[in-house]
């Protein structure tokens, strides 16, 4: 009689997975990949300032204050629906923020910056883009969040809105302060 | 007939221009890269390998693979090299870790187990075999029988 039921019981254990499968993924993009660099220091590079050919930061160069690194090129659509809130942040003063200007033209990038502003501390100019695959970085728009002692504490792929603001960075910020 | 080798060749000499980034110094070299980015998986399209797709990150990662082929690295020492900046998602196998046990020894541990419920219920049946053997399909008992 209860070999019966084995069937059943096999088929409920295996809904009951597919069913929790599909709850640890939902809401989540599965297509960025989690950064293995958290926790870890930023890797080294050494990158002229956009417009200031002449001038190379150093990724020590930063230390001392934590920085949001925010990834964008002229080419890049999703780069300008964020824009105006990496704007706003920065403004805000809570943060500092460094754009880096990835495989990008000066001229274009000039451009973009005249259209839609400048909020950026600093914006680093890697027309290569060779120091991104350092970094891990894919595709635009990408952030990253390194602290003062320039350890990276947190990554995003995709395009930052007000709510990742106010429910990651700032919370990271703040346990830092 | 002709036209369709012709034009076969033509998209799949395209193809092939699509991944090589530049000159091969020599066979072995040109082997090795091929091999590498067939393994690799494009970070940005993650359904395609490093050889077949057209993003830019992708082209830029074969021009590094072909320098670190270049430098002297090691196949080992290359996957590294992906794999401590964009993870073990740009390996299409993975490593073997506890971690990746169930993913590596899951088919393994179905395969196992549907093998030992058609064992047990062969056994039984085998073992119930001699007593439902007995004819017992009496002419009268048709109304008993169950349609």
């Amino acid at each position: 009689m209860s070999t019966r039921f084995l069937p059943l019981i096999a088929f409920i254990g295996l809904a009951l997975l597919l069913f929790v499968g599909v709850r640890m993924n939902s809401g989540k993009d599965n297509s960025a990949i989690p950064s293995p660099l958290i926790g870890k220091p930023a890797p080294p590079f050494s990158l002229p300032v956009l417009n200031q050919q002449d001038r190379m930061i150093k990724t020590d160069d930063l230390k001392g204050q934590s920085y949001l690194l925010n990834v964008w090129g002229s080419w890049c659509p999703a780069c300008q629906i964020e824009h105006p809130v990496i704007t706003e942040l920065a403004k805000s003063g809570k943060v500092k923020v460094v754009g880096y200007n990835y495989k990008d033209e000066t001229e274009a990038a000039n451009q973009w910056l005249q259209q839609f502003g400048n909020p950026y501390d600093l914006i680093l100019f890697d027309e290569a883009g060779r120091v991104a695959l350092d970094w891990g970085i894919y595709g635009a728009p990408e952030t990253f969040l390194v602290d003062a002692g320039g350890i990276v504490r947190w990554k995003h792929v995709g395009p930052i809105t007000p709510e990742i603001i106010e429910q990651e960075i700032l919370p990271l910020l703040e346990s830092k302060q | 007939m002709k036209k369709i080798i012709f034009l076969a060749l033509f998209f799949f000499s395209q193809a092939l221009l699509a991944i090589d980034p530049t000159d091969y110094r020599n066979a072995e070299e040109e082997q090795r890269f091929r091999s590498l980015a067939a393994e690799l998986r494009c970070v940005m399209c993650q359904n395609q390998s490093l050889a077949d797709s057209n993003a830019m990150i992708a082209k830029d990662l074969r021009l590094e693979l072909l320098s670190l082929i270049r430098e002297g690295k090691s196949d080992e020492e290359i996957k590294q090299f992906m794999v401590t900046r964009y993870t073990d998602f740009v390996l299409y196998k993975p490593p073997m870790r506890p971690g990746t046990w169930l993913l590596w020894f899951g088919p393994l541990l179905v395969l196992l187990f549907g093998a030992l419920s058609v064992f047990v219920i062969v056994k039984k049946r085998s073992a119930a075999m001699p007593a439902s053997s007995i004819p017992n399909n009496h002419p009268q008992d048709d109304s008993e029988q169950e349609w």
